[in-house]
């Protein structure tokens, strides 16, 4: 069956006219009290700037729902291409916790995946947040992961926003997830 | 994923892909017990309007090339349709450019294409676009390195396992066993799942050529209990 799968090619650099929409880094409308603000940066295997890819964020609502539509129009779902420095930002809630397939809790994350020139796959990674120390512990993700590696998929709070970089290749590389 | 299906699929670490090496991750993926990604594919947050399929009609006079309608199915890894998902396409238009202020290939751009088009799947999971052919482009990854024809798709499906984004190619084009992106999937059943067909069934006559490609994605994870119903 796998057999008849279609593969997957890069995104490549002109996905400008296809990909993005307006506003798609909005993942929650700006402005109410409960919104956060993640920022990031994502660097090649020089630690350059990869100034050509796509983030996608899909995450669940702030009870740990999956596809609810909130404001008519927020799903959960988010979408920005970096600039020329590398950089994107998100504004969006933070979500809930989610149960993993065996029940246990998992920390609260979004699930960032990641296409740019250069990737014949797309990469799949998680954000977690450093305000959930105890959970994060716990987590049964986090916790099959190297202990040394663990901090690339941990954000940095950076006066109110969550800092998190995402670095392709070398000696800090983010962990990415088979999918 | 399975070893199996991970086979199929192109390496990360491509080197006759230039672009490959400095952006393929170094160290094993984490692989995850069963489960943990069955979760549902996004749903996208904005409508799509009546004319978005169509890429000939976006601007006040049509686009120069040769008209074509790209259609076929969104299926499984059962067979079974996918629907209601939304395809997103661009490519490049006619003389191989694409609107994109990266783009320097100096071939004209053409005022009348933006190349970009987006549909939903009917419930026999079929899509259809009305575009022109995309040209060859030039892309400096060797010496005189050129893209084969392609329209790049990208597709949600129903979890988030399921997502592509891959590119669409044309039969018979001389570019496909010179192209490095298309021979980085490592086996030939795979990279001719990428090539379209001709399909004299779904042209317009007197007015559009038509190219048939059926999309199979990955998922559902195990379907034991299907049809139970």
């Amino acid at each position: 069956m796998s057999g008849s799968l279609t593969p997957s090619q890069t995104v490549g650099p002109f996905f400008g006219v296809g990909l993005p929409f307006e506003k798609g880094e909005e993942i929650a409308q700006p402005g109410s009290a409960a919104t956060i603000r993640v920022e990031g940066q994502v660097l090649d295997g020089n630690g350059d700037p990869v100034p050509d890819a796509l983030l996608e964020i899909w995450q669940p609502d702030d009870r740990g729902r999956y596809g609810t539509v909130a404001d008519g129009q927020a799903t959960g779902f988010g979408r920005c291409r970096t600039d020329t420095e590398g950089a994107f930002s998100f504004i969006t809630v933070k979500p809930g916790a989610t149960p993993a397939p065996d029940g246990r809790a998992q920390a609260p994350h979004l699930n960032v995946t990641v296409f740019a020139r250069g990737l014949l796959r797309h990469l799949v990674t998680r954000m977690y947040f450093p305000d959930e120390p105890e959970a994060n512990a716990t987590d049964p993700v986090l916790i099959l992961v190297d202990p040394s590696r663990r901090a690339t998929l941990m954000a940095k709070n950076c006066g109110g926003v969550l800092h998190f970089d995402i670095r392709l290749q070398g000696e800090r590389e983010t962990v990415f997830f088979a999918i | 994923m399975s070893d199996r299906e991970d086979e199929r699929e192109p390496p990360y670490l491509y080197p006759d892909y230039v672009g490959t090496r400095l952006r393929a991750p170094a160290k094993p993926l984490v692989h995850l017990p069963d489960g943990f990604h069955d979760f549902p594919a996004p749903l996208f947050p904005r409508a799509i309007a009546e004319l978005d399929h169509d890429l000939t009609r976006q601007h006040a006079a049509e686009p120069i090339g040769e008209r074509i309608i790209v259609t076929g199915r969104v299926l499984d890894s059962d067979g079974r349709p996918v629907r209601n998902t939304i395809v997103e396409i661009w490519q490049a238009n006619a003389a191989g450019r694409y609107l994109d202020q990266d783009d320097q290939h100096p071939a004209p751009l053409d005022p009348n294409f933006s190349g970009g088009g987006r549909c939903l799947t009917d419930d026999e999971g079929r899509y259809r676009f009305i575009t022109i052919k995309p040209g060859a482009y030039p892309w400096k990854n060797h010496r005189n390195a050129w893209r084969p024809a392609h329209i790049h798709f990208s597709l949600f499906g129903t979890e988030f396992r399921s997502r592509l984004v891959t590119q669409m190619y044309f039969p018979g084009d001389p570019l496909m066993p010179r192209d490095p992106i298309l021979q980085s999937i490592p086996d030939q059943a795979g990279r001719e799942r990428l090539v379209s067909q001709f399909d004299p069934q779904a042209t317009i006559p007197e007015w559009a050529l038509a190219y048939q490609w059926d999309i199979v994605l990955r998922g559902p994870a195990a379907t034991p209990f299907e049809d139970k119903a």
